[in-house]
């Protein structure tokens, strides 16, 4: 058979190959992974193309794609990681529901490079508007390609048959089962953005709760994490940190270490490492290591707000804060708070935060004749196959990145760090090398979220509606900064300044501290002309979604009764990344005390691929929101971490969690967002107006409430 | 420094040749491949290394391997009888209670501890006692809800 004309694609689609010689050897290249069967991939359009790592590595037009083996199994392949947020048993089900067989029946291939089409890396909440989308069409296309081959295996109109339950069936009963189709093929379809897939409504599997697919892996111990993997003859890595940040290398004296057996000491440049049998020995190696080191004078926490202000402009401001500039102006302030009868002008501030991820940083790197594997927790495993190509000097080609579903990341493991380090260690020794992070390198050398200063300058009429909103955020990031309520004269900055601390992405990055800022400014507004604060957004707001989401936890938390002596409720709400929330918090306060009694939050992603996952990361969102909102925060002076310790980093426990109620509200008419960030948003404002209802103290930084509730 | 030769986990004795000094947790891991008890901490705050040693919870980070030597030790990888789960992890799956997993073996090895020595409790007792572990991604109420439903089934003799 002419393997050109296997090829079925549109025809305007052509011209992202050059020629179609080099579509055969895409083709091949899938073939060799998979042997035979049925391909479907989608080739990608400008806009999911942007999700891209660039070119490098895999043929770089493909997105998500599914194969149907000569044996009736279907699998698909997707750059995305399974973080926690149980995409890998969603997007399993938009597959099962295009293909018409159990979920259980699809298999994911997921982030590993040599097998997956290149992504930029799981973060934004992009995986359901766009990762999900992708392999529902492939899934769809595949099914059509199983009809096509059925109608002329069976020489029947293809309208005639129909796919249920992992089978074709025609007119006259006979039944085909997906393998007897697809053997002796090597047939792949490329299909474009338009490609037709079965709507919301007539949504059988997706729209369903399905339980976590590999579920029982977790409970009984057996899902191998980075850190589970183990090599024939491996070793255990240990690096050498500075005593301070900015401390640079004066001296080192290997000897002690290297005296120890077993022991392999490793120094390139300013990296110094050492590796051994067991991660005892190499620790205890790492430890007898002298080094003489260099430092400079740092700031504190102490005077970190003073600094972002001052420094404003004047640095890059690291990474992680989402978005540039911020919102924009129009009308004009001094006419608006000339309007004004009542105004609030109000700095608020948010700390620096850890992700505290419980599996840290780990990689196990192995080298075989100059090529390079290494199974590292990451969210962006293209990206640290570059790093890796670069630090190590080899051709990315020859570096493969597996990333076993992760012990979570939060926004906080888009870095290569450990990967490197076990790299190099791996090559220096001439032996796998495993590093896993401790829990103080992982509070000391990864990255935080952005600390912040935000200053707003607001007016309100009498009669309750907004004349005058500007709105500086310093540091923290520009996610979220657009001002959600209707007023004619405003102005959102975001003002980049020099971070003390490295700090990168968090969970919904700025759009915390920017929602937490707006949403406590708007209950002072509230108060100060005397409207009830649910009352006065509602007044205030045009947008039909974020209200529908305001009304509905409004109502199942029974908003608008009088709290008990001691006790306050709070409300706020936020929109981000295409998705709607808004939280009502009970918060009980007794002398310095501070518990949050209740939190009911309403969430709105358009159509729900998977309610009771969708309610997990709603409530796993509040209760970490929590942590920020009352606890949480790093403390540092002289280029060290005070608190690099869960004993003295306080994380929310079980004790913390409040009772949680959830709506959700679905919108099967309106395209699914991603949900793991947005509801983690309106939890700190909630909770800041609950404790301004409950004691009269407005509290304007985060964290509220760090040594319990203090008088102003 | 003594040398520990040999540990009894889940019932099988296995030879081990570890320093005394070295943590429970860094044997049963790196020695035996018993990857199921995960290292979060390493000073006993979080509760993923979660063993039992004699009937009861220890954070397998900070325990030297030598004070586990001649005592039983139960990891999540003894739990199941073949096939067939134990009742804690049952609950868990029933309850949906898990995201990324990464404390869940730890978090099943305290429950299956705590309701082995309180068989009738209330849901504030349960909280108090499964306090030392950490579930970063907060699933909190469903893990509560497991170790209720876990309670409910081991009482009726299904353990």
């Amino acid at each position: 058979m002419n393997a050109l004309l296997d090829y079925e694609i549109e025809p305007e689609r052509y011209e992202f190959f050059e020629s179609l010689a080099a579509l055969e050897t895409t083709r091949r290249d899938f073939f060799r992974i998979v042997g035979g069967g049925v391909i479907v991939a989608l080739l990608l359009g400008d806009e999911a193309a942007a999700q891209r790592p660039g070119r490098g590595g895999g043929p770089p037009e493909i997105g998500g794609w599914i194969h149907i083996g000569e044996d009736s199994a279907v699998t698909a392949y997707t750059g995305k990681v399974e973080i926690g947020q149980n995409i890998r048993t969603s997007l399993a089900q938009v597959v099962a529901e295009e293909l018409r067989v159990p979920v259980k029946a699809v298999r994911m291939v997921m982030a590993d490079t040599a097998l997956v089409p290149p992504d930029a890396g799981t973060f934004g909440s992009q995986t359901t508007p766009q990762m999900a989308s992708q392999l529902r069409r492939a899934a769809a296309a595949a099914r059509e390609v199983l009809i096509d081959l059925a109608a002329e295996k069976a020489k029947v109109e293809r309208t005639s048959l129909k796919v249920t339950d992992g089978k074709v069936s025609g007119p006259d009963g006979k039944l085909f089962a997906f393998g007897e189709l697809t053997k002796g093929q090597k047939l792949m379809k490329l299909i474009g953005a338009t490609a037709p897939t079965t709507k919301p409504d007539d949504w059988t599997v997706t729209g369903t709760s399905v339980p976590k697919v590999d579920g029982r892996a977790f409970v009984t111990g057996g899902h191998q994490y980075a850190s589970d993997i183990r090599r024939p003859g491996m070793l255990f890595g240990k690096v050498l940190r500075p005593p301070a940040f900015k401390a640079t290398l004066t001296n080192v004296d290997p000897k002690a270490a290297e005296a120890l057996p077993g022991v392999k000491v490793v120094r390139e440049g300013d990296f110094v490492g050492v590796v051994a049998p067991t991660a005892h020995e190499a620790t205890a190696a790492a430890e007898v290591i002298r080094a003489d080191w260099r430092g400079e004078k740092q700031i504190s926490d102490k005077e970190l707000f003073q600094h972002l202000k001052d420094r404003a402009g004047k640095g890059g401001g690291g990474f992680g804060g989402g978005g540039r500039g911020g919102g924009g102006a129009q009308g004009s302030i001094p006419d608006g708070l000339k309007a004004a009868d009542k105004t609030v002008q109000a700095t608020y501030t948010v700390a620096y935060i850890a992700h505290v991820p419980l599996e840290p940083r780990a990689a196990v790197a192995e080298w075989t004749d100059g090529k390079l594997t290494v199974w590292t927790g990451t969210q962006r495993p293209f990206g640290v196959r570059s790093d890796l190509a670069n630090a190590l000097g080899v051709a990315a080609d020859k570096v493969h990145v597996i990333v076993p579903d992760m012990g979570s990341g939060y926004g906080g493991k888009h870095q290569s760090e450990a990967a490197t380090e076990a790299a190099r260690l791996a090559k220096a020794a001439g032996k796998p090398v495993k590093v896993v992070w401790t829990r103080e390198e992982e509070f000391t050398w990864a990255y935080f979220r952005p600390a912040g200063v935000i200053e707003v300058n607001a007016g309100v009429s009498k009669d309750g509606l907004l004349t005058a909103w500007e709105f500086h955020n310093y540091n923290s990031g520009a996610s979220s900064i657009r001002m959600p309520y209707a007023v004619a004269n405003v102005r959102t900055e975001f003002h980049p300044s020099e971070t003390p601390l490295r700090q990168g992405s968090y969970r919904a990055l700025a759009a915390t501290a920017n929602t937490f800022a707006r949403e406590s400014v708007m209950d002072e507004l509230a108060h100060a002309v005397g409207t009830e604060p649910l009352a006065f957004r509602l007044k205030n707001l045009k947008d039909a979604r974020l209200r529908a989401v305001l009304e509905a936890a409004a109502k199942k938390f029974g908003w608008g009764q009088a709290p008990a002596a001691g006790r306050g409720y709070g409300i706020a709400a936020g929109t981000e990344k295409g998705s709607f929330v808004a939280s009502c918090a009970e918060v009980a306060v007794e002398g310095e005390k501070v518990r949050v009694v209740r939190v009911v939050t309403a969430f709105e992603c358009g159509a729900i691929l998977n309610p009771d996952h969708l309610m997990n990361q709603i409530e796993g969102s509040v209760i970490q929101g929590l942590g920020g909102a009352l606890f949480e925060r790093i403390e540092f002076a002289d280029g060290k971490i005070l608190n690099p310790a869960l004993s003295s980093y306080r994380v929310p426990r079980f004790r913390d969690a409040p009772a949680l109620e959830t709506v959700l509200v679905n919108r099967k008419d309106l395209p699914s967002a991603g949900a793991g960030e947005t509801p983690i948003i309106a939890v700190a404002p909630a909770v800041g107006n609950a404790l301004f209802q409950a004691t009269g103290t407005r509290l304007r930084g985060l964290p509220l409430v760090p040594d319990g509730f203090k008088k102003a | 420094m003594p040398r520990i030769t040999e540990l009894t986990v889940d019932g099988t004795k296995r030879p081990v040749d570890a320093d005394g000094e070295r943590s429970l947790l860094s044997v049963l891991r790196d020695d035996l491949g018993l990857t199921g008890c995960k290292y979060g901490c390493g000073e006993g705050e979080c509760g993923a290394c979660t063993v039992l040693l004699d009937g009861r919870r220890v954070r397998s980070c900070i325990t030297k391997v030598e004070s586990a030597a001649g005592k039983p030790v139960r990891t999540v990888e003894g739990l199941a009888t073949g096939d067939k789960l134990h009742p804690v992890q049952e609950a868990f799956l029933e309850a949906g209670a898990m995201q990324c997993g990464y404390c869940i073996p730890g978090m099943v090895m305290s429950a299956v501890g705590f309701l082995e020595s309180k068989a009738e409790c209330t849901r504030d007792e349960i909280v108090r006692g499964m306090n030392g572990n950490i579930c970063r991604c907060g699933t909190y109420t469903r893990i509560v809800a497991a170790v209720e439903k876990a309670a409910q089934a081991m009482k009726g003799g299904a353990k």
